[in-house]
C-alpha cells in the first residue's frame, strides 16, 4: 500500500498537505515506468520556478528518462514556492525515495480544499490495478 | 497485439514488452544502456520477428522489383544483398527494404509497422507481371546476433557453412542447432558485425535458447528494441517515419548508396523526382552532439539565431559517443561539422553542434 498521507492522480503525481502548503511528486510507478528500475536510466528533470502559478491539471514540468519525456502535472492549483533543488544533480533520489526526498515542487494552493480530480491512496491503488 | 514466436521467451526473462508496430515486443531486459555496451563489446540476441518479409518468385521477379524498388535489383549478385526503398512518384519513401538476391527468388525484408503498405504497394503494380507474392512473415522467425563476438558464438551452433565464407551484406544456408536450410545474412542494424537467421517460427524458441547457452561463454545476452534504436543511432541508420518519411526524401537523408538514378532505372517510381531532388538538394541529415542535460528528441526545432533551420529526426544518449546524440535536417550552409546550433525545448534552447554522420564506425575506431 502506498502512503495514505497523501492523494494521487491518475497521472501518477501525489501531492502532500503540510502546513498552510502542498508538496508535490511522482509516485514509484511513474518512476519505473520511466527507468525501470535503472536509477541511471532518468536523464533530466524540468521543474518550475517560484512565484509561477498553475492550474490542476496543468503541466509544470518534465521529467526525461533515456527513451521518453515526461509531463508533470499539477494535481492541484497554487502558485509555486520552491522546487527541489536536491533533484537537478541527484535524480536518483526519485527512484530511492519518490515519497519524501524526492518531491519536486511546494505550492501555495489556490483553495484549502484540494481542487484537482484527486484519489486517495486506495483508489489509487485500485486504479493502477485495473489499468495497467 | 501480434506475438512472435518468442514471445514466452520474454516474457520468462522478465522483458518490458511495447506495442512496436502493432506487436507486443522486448524494449529491453536489463537498463538500455547496459545492453548497448554489451553489443558494441559482445554480442546481443535479437528477436525480429516482427519485420516483414516477402519473397518473390516467378520469372518477373527481379523486374517487377526494379520497377518499385530504388536499388538496380537486376546487377545484384545471386547471394548478395542490397539496401533500397520502395518510393511514390514524388520520391517520398513507403519503406525502405532490404533485397536478398536468390538463386530462383528475391527475398526483400521491410520494416514492421510498414508491412501491410509495403503489399499493398507490390500487389497494386503487378499488372501482368509473371509474379508471385508470398508473405512469409507469419511463419518465420528472425533472429539476429549483433556484436563483434557474433561470429564466435554462431559457430557454436552452426555445421555446413564456413561463417567466414559469408561475406558483409551476403547470404548463405547453414545446419543451425540441427535445422538444415536456414538462412544466414551477414547484416544487421547496430554497426557491429553480425548474422540475421530466418527460420521456421516453430523452431525459433529452440535455436534462441540454444543461442544464449552456446552465446553466454562469449558475453551473449538477450537485447530489446530501446538499445536496437540506440545503436542504429550511433551508426547513422535511418529510421523510417524518423529519418525517412513522407517529406523525408532519401537523397537528404544521406542514402545515395541505395539510390540507382542511372538511366536504366529510369522506368523505377520516383526516378524523376529523386533526380531532381539530387540536382538540387536544400537540407542534409546530419549528426548533432549535445553537452547539455536534455536529449534532442524527435520534431525538436534547430535554430541559428533567430532562424528556424531544421529539425531533430531522433535521438538519444549514447553510451558509445558518452554524449546525447541526435540525427537531424539542417539547411545546407549550416551542415558543416562543428557549426554550433540549438534546439528549442518549449521556451528553452540548449546548444549542439553538427557532427557528420555515422557517430560510431567499426571500422573507423
Amino acid at each position: 500500500m502506498r502512503p495514505d498521507d497523501r492523494k494521487y492522480t491518475r497521472t501518477h503525481e501525489w501531492v502532500k498537505p503540510d502546513g498552510d502548503t502542498v508538496v508535490i511528486g511522482i509516485t514509484d510507478f511513474a518512476v519505473n515506468e520511466l527507468c525501470s528500475g535503472n536509477e541511471g536510466d532518468l536523464v533530466y528533470c524540468d521543474l518550475p520556478e517560484a512565484g509561477r502559478t498553475v492550474d490542476a491539471g496543468e503541466t509544470f514540468g518534465e521529467i526525461e528518462s533515456v527513451k521518453a519525456v515526461a509531463d508533470l502535472n499539477a494535481p492541484v492549483s497554487g502558485t509555486v514556492l520552491e522546487a527541489n533543488p536536491a533533484i537537478e544533480d541527484h535524480l536518483e533520489i526519485l527512484s530511492k525515495d519518490p515519497w519524501n526526498q524526492g518531491w519536486m515542487i511546494r505550492l501555495a494552493p489556490k483553495s484549502k480544499n484540494l481542487d484537482g480530480d484527486l484519489l486517495s491512496a486506495a483508489q489509487y491503488e485500485a486504479y493502477l490495478a485495473e489499468s495497467h | 497485439m501480434k506475438q512472435t514466436s518468442l514471445y514466452d521467451a520474454h516474457v520468462a526473462a522478465g522483458a518490458r514488452l511495447i506495442d512496436f508496430g502493432g506487436w507486443a515486443m522486448p524494449v529491453q531486459y536489463r537498463p538500455i544502456l547496459e545492453e548497448v555496451t554489451t553489443v558494441r563489446q559482445r554480442v546481443g540476441l535479437f528477436d525480429l520477428g516482427h519485420m516483414g518479409r516477402v519473397e518473390l518468385r516467378g520469372p518477373d521477379a527481379i523486374p517487377f522489383l526494379d520497377r518499385l524498388a530504388t536499388n538496380h535489383v537486376a546487377k545484384i549478385p545471386v547471394g548478395a544483398i542490397r539496401y533500397g526503398l520502395f518510393c511514390r512518384e514524388n520520391g517520398d519513401p513507403i519503406d525502405d527494404i532490404l533485397v536478398y538476391r536468390g538463386e530462383d527468388h528475391v527475398f526483400v525484408v521491410v520494416n514492421a509497422s510498414n508491412t501491410a503498405v509495403d503489399l499493398d504497394w507490390m500487389r497494386s503494380h503487378v499488372g501482368r507481371a509473371n509474379v508471385e507474392i508470398v508473405d512469409r512473415t507469419d511463419e518465420l522467425g528472425m533472429i539476429a546476433l549483433q556484436g563483434p563476438n557474433s561470429h564466435l558464438a554462431l559457430a557454436e551452433v552452426v555445421e555446413g557453412v564456413d561463417l567466414a565464407s559469408i561475406k558483409y551484406y551476403r547470404f548463405g544456408y547453414g545446419t543451425v542447432c540441427g535445422i538444415p536450410n536456414v538462412r544466414i545474412s551477414r547484416t544487421g542494424y547496430t554497426g557491429e558485425d553480425g548474422f540475421e537467421l530466418y527460420l521456421p517460427n516453430a523452431l525459433a524458441p529452440k535455436v534462441w535458447d540454444s543461442l544464449l547457452a552456446a552465446g553466454s561463454a562469449h558475453g551473449m545476452t538477450p537485447i530489446g528494441l530501446g538499445a536496437r534504436d540506440t545503436l542504429r543511432l550511433e551508426a547513422g541508420m535511418p529510421l523510417y517515419g524518423h529519418e525517412i518519411g513522407p517529406g523525408m526524401n532519401p537523397v537528404e537523408a544521406g542514402l545515395g548508396f541505395g539510390l540507382a538514378l542511372t538511366p536504366e532505372k529510369a522506368n523505377t517510381i520516383g526516378f524523376a523526382a529523386l533526380q531532381r531532388i539530387a540536382a538540387a538538394p536544400t537540407r542534409r541529415l546530419v549528426g548533432i552532439t549535445t553537452e547539455g542535460p536534455r536529449v534532442p528528441r524527435q520534431g525538436h526545432k534547430l535554430v541559428a539565431g533567430d532562424r528556424h533551420v531544421g529539425f531533430v529526426c531522433s535521438g538519444s544518449v549514447s553510451p558509445t559517443v558518452g554524449k546525447h546524440i541526435g540525427s537531424a535536417y539542417v539547411e545546407l550552409g549550416l551542415d558543416k561539422a562543428g557549426t554550433a546550433l540549438e534546439f528549442e525545448l518549449g521556451a528553452k534552447r540548449q546548444a549542439c553542434s553538427v557532427q557528420e554522420l555515422p557517430f560510431y564506425s567499426r571500422t573507423r575506431r
